[in-house]
Formats: structure tokens, sequence, C-alpha cells
């Protein structure tokens, strides 16, 4: 555990400056704030700091005079709840009153609020925002606690050890003395070292008071009446729009460009080449869509992209698979499974495939910037700090520290947001107009045709029983697009070309004597990326379809076959056994109705889901899912019920008709109609149950989407014999 | 120039007459609250009221609303059922990401004005179908129709 002080001066309120002590704990090499190098200064130095309106404990808390606490919340909100989840682990450990709390999001400064599990980034994905802060937050709150218990001792004179905290205010029971943290914050001198904490120090779960109860989210009111502020709401005097036409193909680029029409159209006041595509910038998006109407471009026909076709490439994914001479990468492997596969006294093979789906964040990408000589200021809402930064230095020739990014609320983000080209584009057009904040907003169409969808994929699986029908071998080869090898090269070489984000979920708890998980990656020259639940969404698809077909073709309950495939994981069984008891698994389902099964582990949390479906001309309706979940300490649990039905919901939408091809490089969905989303008629009752135990958090935010395919494809093989192996599933059964 | 009431008042705009209603709010009037999703009146997330009837304003020139009234999520709290849905939102924690929710809470004004018996989830689901929600809060929105209704009855 070590100690850094930090002497920032912070904008907190746009019209607010405050002068900031701020104090940040590291825990070692994954730490909070991680260094400061030339940033630590003197204490003296910090003394001669005039303290003026307020008093910055630790570097997540601002406590006022008037006892009020503002609370730095580090993620990107985009509905999973990480601003009210991870305020509420700050104010548990440091005796908070929440009603006192006021939550805003953190400023853009991954040095003091970067998430430990992205390597100190700001970034929001991958279900790691509470896994990654959880025990560190839990930590510097507790530090935050004991500087106001120590600061109250002191000025009482006496020991530490007699003071309690709770709920804003210090009490001294052996002489009836109590003080408020605002009336500390008025007087209080920041200590030259923070209290030494470790984990043992903690509070204990039995002990909660606003982690795992019911708590409501920050920022439900700002969301039902208009006034929540998303990246497309961004208002400024002066404010200028900018519209794009986009090459068809990712990666050609203008060659000719014919813009005397689009010029001539009142309220346009400038046509900025950015590259790959041609902006407008006008007085409104209406004209500048107008305008762009009018453009005549001439691209470039060179991108390798050109000749994609999703279903050619299906194609060859799946022959691919199939074919073991190619080992590909080995992503896991655990004893001998080839060995196992040709000594077990039965095999099963099959072949899973994946088509594209987008993410259809229901607001489009947009990016707000404003250009000041050789400053820029941003204003986006992007899951990655790291990536706006990156982009728009390394693109634009910005020194980082001359780009300010705001981040504002999401309106979903689904892994579309965490890459950033969105806003690199907003900065190349505001660069060619200084001094004129622009709106870059791109429409439905534009959105689709930039999309990067989930990668394609085709699984082939070998698995063998022995002749107790227990599974002793399973190879798993997936071929997909790759994420990691283009997004972050030089992390996915370090990795040994391992696919974290292509393959994550493919190994598991299931004990098999013999598993192998072979990688083959394609480069198509579309760029695929994160998606919800990114590759847990085909992966246990092909896994949890693939068990429920050897136990029923080995007359073996498929419940309990993965109940014994999970006998090392208690936590495993649990929310198996819960799913089971909650939809009353045991109990045949008559009307034309089956339950079908399916388990997940990715993330370190578990779920158990069962589905209830009849088959109407073809097509299957979803009548009720049930889940269990076990995600170690549950901060927020009616939230994290959500996020389980709607990341389920989210898996639903997609298996039933979700669809994104491709001809020629371009897609052939642009909009609703053609990209079909699923609809509030079609809903399934969803009924969620968190089962809290006493680990550590997962992640939430996906948890939900991985079982809900297979589990429904399990129960159609009840109702039908036949077993579904596609992404979405066929057009009629 | 076109002249109409926006959330009970008299207001007028130079806005091209082709512009639609929507940008024309979220633009001329700062009323960012109504969203802008697919801009082909299939998603909902821009539904505003147009003479107290729900309407999508991305495909709604803005001459249509000449004379006319026009109500969006801003002012809804002005009307019963607007300020009962805005309260059963929050009760049953229907937002997660929230962009859609603004049209959800205007279409669902109508649907509460429209109904003459007491609704039921499956209703509820029915009559709201129109507007998507990606983050999948259906069964939230449906329960908190139901939630306002009851609180009205």
């Amino acid at each position: 555990m070590t100690t850094t002080l930090s002497n920032t001066q912070t904008s907190i309120n746009s019209n607010t400056k405050i002068s900031r002590r701020s104090f940040v704990i590291g825990t070692g090499s994954g730490a909070i704030g991680l260094s400061f190098g030339a940033a630590v200064t003197s204490f003296a130095a910090l003394n001669a700091t005039a303290q003026t309106t307020s008093f910055t404990p630790i570097a997540w808390v601002n406590i006022a005079p008037d006892n009020t606490a503002t609370i730095y919340s580090p993620g990107s909100e985009m509905g999973q709840g990480t601003m009210t989840a991870l305020p509420i682990v700050i104010a548990e450990n440091m005796e908070l009153d929440w009603a006192k709390c006021k939550v805003v999001h953190a400023p853009a400064d991954p040095k003091r609020f970067g998430n430990p599990k992205f390597g100190g980034g700001m970034i929001t994905g991958s279900s790691r925002t509470v896994v990654g802060y959880y025990q560190a937050l839990r930590l510097s709150g507790l530090q935050g606690k004991l500087v106001m218990m120590e600061a109250a001792a002191k000025t009482w004179g006496v020991p530490v050890t007699e003071v309690t905290a709770s709920m804003s205010m210090v009490r001294h029971a052996g002489s009836n003395r109590s003080i408020s943290y605002g009336e500390i914050a008025k007087t209080a001198q920041a200590p030259a070292e923070l209290p030494k904490v470790d984990t043992k120090m903690l509070k204990p779960m039995s002990e909660f008071k606003l982690v795992g109860k019911e708590v409501a989210r920050v920022d439900l009111p700002s969301k039902v009446n208009g006034s929540a502020v998303y990246g497309i709401d961004t208002r400024m005097p002066g404010l200028h729009y900018a519209a794009v036409l986009h090459a068809p193909v990712q990666g050609e680029k203008a060659e000719k460009i014919d813009d005397a029409a689009a010029k001539a159209v009142a309220g346009v006041r400038a046509i900025v080449p950015i590259g790959g595509g041609v902006a407008v910038v006008a007085d409104s998006f209406f004209t500048a869509q107008k305008a762009r109407a009018l453009l005549n471009v001439t691209w470039t026909n060179t991108a390798k992209g050109r000749k994609y076709d999703s279903d050619v490439a299906m194609k060859e994914f799946v022959a691919r698979s199939e074919n073991l001479g190619d080992a590909g990468v080995t992503y896991f492997s655990h004893g001998d499974a080839v060995k196992e596969i040709a000594g077990g006294a039965r095999t099963f093979k099959a072949t899973y495939t994946s088509e594209h789906v987008a993410q259809f964040t229901m607001e489009p990408m947009n990016t707000t910037a404003k250009v000041d000589g050789d400053k820029i200021e941003i204003w986006t809402p992007s899951q990655t700090v790291a990536f706006v930064v990156g982009g728009v230095a390394a693109v634009g020739g910005f020194k980082p520290e001359n780009i300010k990014v705001n981040i504002t609320l999401l309106g979903g983000g689904y892994g579309r947001r965490v890459e950033a080209e969105y806003a690199v584009e907003a900065m190349l057009i505001a660069k060619a107009v200084p001094g004129v904040p622009v709106q870059m907003i791109w429409t439905r169409e534009d959105d689709m045709l930039r999309s990067k969808p989930r990668p394609l994929t085709a699984q082939h699986l070998i698995a063998s029983v022995d002749a107790q029908g227990k599974l002793v071998g399973f190879q798993h080869r997936v071929v997909a697009e790759t994420i990691y090898g283009r997004v972050l090269p030089p992390a996915f070489k370090a990795a040994g070309n391992k696919d974290a984000p292509v393959m994550e979920g493919a190994d598991g708890i299931y004990a098999i004597p013999g598993h192998l998980v072979q990688q083959c990656l394609e480069d198509r020259g579309i760029a695929c990326s994160f998606w919800r639940g990114v590759a847990p969404g085909y992966l246990k698809f092909a896994i949890e379809t693939m068990i429920d077909e050897i136990a029923a073709e080995t007359k073996q309950d498929a419940l309990k076959m993965r109940m014994d495939l999970a006998a090392k994981s208690p936590r495993a069984q649990a929310v198996m056994q819960e799913v089971a008891k909650m939809s009353d698994y045991a109990r045949p389902r008559t009307d034309g109705r089956a339950l079908g099964f399916a388990f997940s582990d990715t993330w370190t949390s578990f779920i158990g889901m069962v589905v209830e479906v009849s088959m109407y001309q073809g097509k299957p309706t979803v009548h009720q899912i049930w889940a269990a979940v076990d995600c170690g300490h549950a901060l927020t649990p009616k939230n994290i019920e959500t996020q389980i039905e709607g990341s389920a919901i989210f898996g639903l939408s997609a298996a039933l008709g979700e669809k994104l091809s491709y001809k020629a490089g371009e897609p052939q969905q642009r909009n609703l109609g053609a990209y079909t989303l699923l609809r509030a008629a079609q809903t399934p009752i969803v009924t969620v149950k968190v089962m809290p135990t006493d680990n550590e958090p997962g992640g939430i935010g996906e948890v939900g989407l991985p079982p809900v395919a297979p589990a429904i494809a399990n129960a159609i093989a009840k109702l039908t014999g036949k077993r579904i192996r596609t992404l979405p599933f066929p057009e009629s059964v | 120039m076109i002249g109409f009431t926006l959330n009970g008042k008299a207001v007028n705009t130079n806005a091209p007459t082709d512009k639609p209603l929507l940008w024309v709010l979220r633009e001329d009037f700062n009323l960012t609250g109504t969203k802008f999703g697919c801009g082909i009146a299939q998603c909902g997330a821009c539904t505003v009221h147009l003479n107290g009837t729900p309407t999508r304003s991305c495909v709604l020139p803005v001459s249509a609303v000449s004379g006319a009234q026009v109500t969006t999520i801003e002012a809804i709290n002005a009307s019963k059922e607007g300020k009962a849905l805005q309260d059963a939102w929050i009760a049953e924690q229907a937002p997660q990401c929230g962009y859609c929710q603004s049209g959800q809470i205007m279409a669902a004004v109508g649907v509460l004005k429209e109904a003459r018996a007491p609704l039921s989830r499956e209703q509820a689901l029915e009559k709201m179908t129109g507007n998507i929600c990606r983050c999948g809060t259906y069964n939230q929105i449906a329960a908190a129709v139901v939630r306002a209704q009851k609180t009205l009855a």
C-alpha cells in the first residue's frame, strides 16, 4: 500500500473552480490513481494552498461545509447503473449520509479515476466497472472515514479509537459530542499521509447499509422529464451541426468532391473532407443533411472490404471450422482432448454459426467538438476516454494535455462506444472551423453503414462421452473475425495472439478431462467490434446446446448432466438448483410448451436460466424467463435484476431476428424495418433472483445474454426434435 | 414564419417549412428531451403530442403544426397522466440508458387517455409496442403504465 498526494485544480461544475487537495491511494501494481510522478507535491506546498470552500479527504469525494458530499463516478453511464453502484461503495465505507450525496461524472483524468482492470484506463466495458473498482473504492472510502474521525478526535483532544462515524457525522460517546463532516471540512487540514488501511479492516457484508439494499438509481429523475443530457443534447452558443457523407465501403477515401451545389445551400458554413467521408457544417442538422444530399463524391475503389459478402464468408468460415488440420491458435487447453475424443464411447459433432449483429444504440453516434488554437474540447457519449484522447491526439496532432474530454450520458453503449472513431471525425470537422463548436450527428443510416458489428462466426464442436455418458473430451473450434488484433494490436501480440473479446467464455467451470479450444481468426477488411456479451453470446450458445443434445442422446437429464460437470463449483450448482426450483423445472409443460435450460459463468458471475417456449408457425414464442444469479456482493440488487432482464431481452431480440448482412462490403440493413428489434408485445415475463454471496462482485451488464439463446434452442429441440445451430434462429424451424 | 403553441406558450419560428418538428424543437427551442432515434417514425423516441395526440416529430414538417398545440416531455408533468406516469416510471425504476424514455412516456400518456378499462400487463405491452427500447425495459414500462393508471383511478 502506498500513498501519494497531488495538488490539482479541477473544474467540477462548469462555473465553479475550487482548490482541491487530492489524495490518491495506490494499491500496488493495479492501483487506483497509479503513480503520480512529478505531480506529487510536498505536504508543505499543499498546506500553502488556501482552503476555500470544501474539503477533499480522498480523490473520490468532496465534502462541502453544508455537509453535502459530491462523489465522483468514474464509469460511463449507459443504463447499467454505474453512477449509483460505485458511489454507494464509497458512501458505504466512508459512512456518508446517502441523502446528502450528489453524484457527478468524474473528470476525464485516468491517473486519478482509471479502472485497475483496464491498466488504469477510464474504460467502461466488458462488465468490468464494479469488478475493477470495488476493492479500491472500499479501501479509499474507509480512508476517507478515518481522515474525518482523526480530524474530529484531534479537535476534541480524544483518542481516535474513542470516536465513531456514521451518517456523515463523527461522534464521541464518552463526552456526548458529535460533529458533521461538513463542520470538519471547514477547518480540517489534510494529513501528511492517509491512514493505513487493508482489506481486513473493511466492514463485512452483514454490516452493509447501502450496498445490497434498495437504493434508487441517481440518474432516474432526469430520465423521465427530458432533462438528462446525452451527447446529442450538448448545447452552447454558436453551435453548428455536421452531417457526414461516408464512403459506401469502409477504407475507401474521397477521390473527387463536387460540392458546388451543397455549398450553395443557405446556412452551409463549410464542406470538410475527412478522408473516409465528406462533412457538411451548417446552422442546422436539417440544412446539413439537405446539403449532404447534393454532394457528388467519387470514392476510391481499392478497399479490401469491397470483396466482403457475409453469406460467402460464412460458407468459408464453416469449412475452415471443420478443417481439423487448421489448428489455429490454442486459446485454452486442459488434458488431451484429441486423445479423450478418440477413446470415447460415443462422439458428437456439430457446426454452429452466428451472423453479424449491430449494437443499434438508440442514440446514434455523435460528438460535439470545439477547437481553440492548439486546444480542443470534446463532449461525447463514449465508453472510453482513453480512445477519445488517443485518437484525437494521434490523428489531429493535439497534445494530450490540450484535449479536454467531457463524457455525457450514453444513449446505449453495448460495446459500440468503446472505439471512438466518431469522436475523431468530429475533431477533424471542428479543426476545419476553429472557434466554432460543431455537433456531428450520424443519422441511423450512417450509424448502420459504419456499423462495427459482432464478428461473423462458425464453430465446430466435437465431444465424446464415456460408456456412462460422462463428457470426457471436448474440442471447440472457433472461426471469427478478429477484434483485439485490429483494435489493440500490441496487446493482442503480447497476449500470444489470443483474442480475448472474441473468445471470452470458451473455457469455463465445467470439468472436462480433455478440453481444447482453438481460435482461427479472420480479417476480411470489415471492422468487427464489441457487442453486448460479445463472445459468450455465440460461444455459450454452441456449448450449452451441444451439452443439451448430448444429454438427450445419452438419455440423461440435461440439468443433472450440468450439475455433474459443475461439481467443483458450488456457486454454479447453487444457481442451477435455484432456477430449477423457481421454474418448477421437474414438471413437464403441456399445451405445446416446453422448458429449456442453459448456464453461463462469464465475468465471474454465475447464472442459471430456464425459458418456457411454444412454437407458432415455425417460430418460437418465449413466454417466460427465469434466472438465478450469483454475482458475489450484489451492490444494487434491483438494478442487477433489470440488467439481467435487459441483457436477456437483448439476446432474445438478436436470436429471434437480428442479422446484419454485407454485400460487396456494404451493410444491407440500414434502418428499422430491414433490421428488426424486439418490441414490447414480444416481451416474455422475466423473473430474476439475485443470490448474493460473500465474494468479490462479478460483472452484471451482460450476464443475462449468453444463456438465453441456448435455453430457447434447447426448448425448441424438445418441442420439435430439431436442433437449432444458427444465430439468429432460422426463419422457420 | 410559423406560429404554434409550444408547451402552453405561443411561439413563432423562422425555420424552413419542411424542417421536421423534431429539429425545430431540439435546435431552435433547445428542447432536447425529444430524441432522434431512427428518423423514419419507426422507433418512437421523437414522440410529442400534437393537439393532445402522440405524434412522431421526426417526419413531421414544422409547417404541419401551424396554429396547433405541441406538448413535449419537458411540460408533460402539467397533465395528470404525465405526472402519474413520471412518478410510476421512477417507482418501477424503468429507465436504463433512458434515451427512449421521453418518447415512451409521451406514448403512454396517450395510452392512458384512451384507456376505457384497467389495463393488464399484456395490454400495456401491446399498446406500447410502437416504441422501441434497446435496453429491454419493456416489462418495467408496462408495470409503470399499469401502476400510473391505478393511481389515477
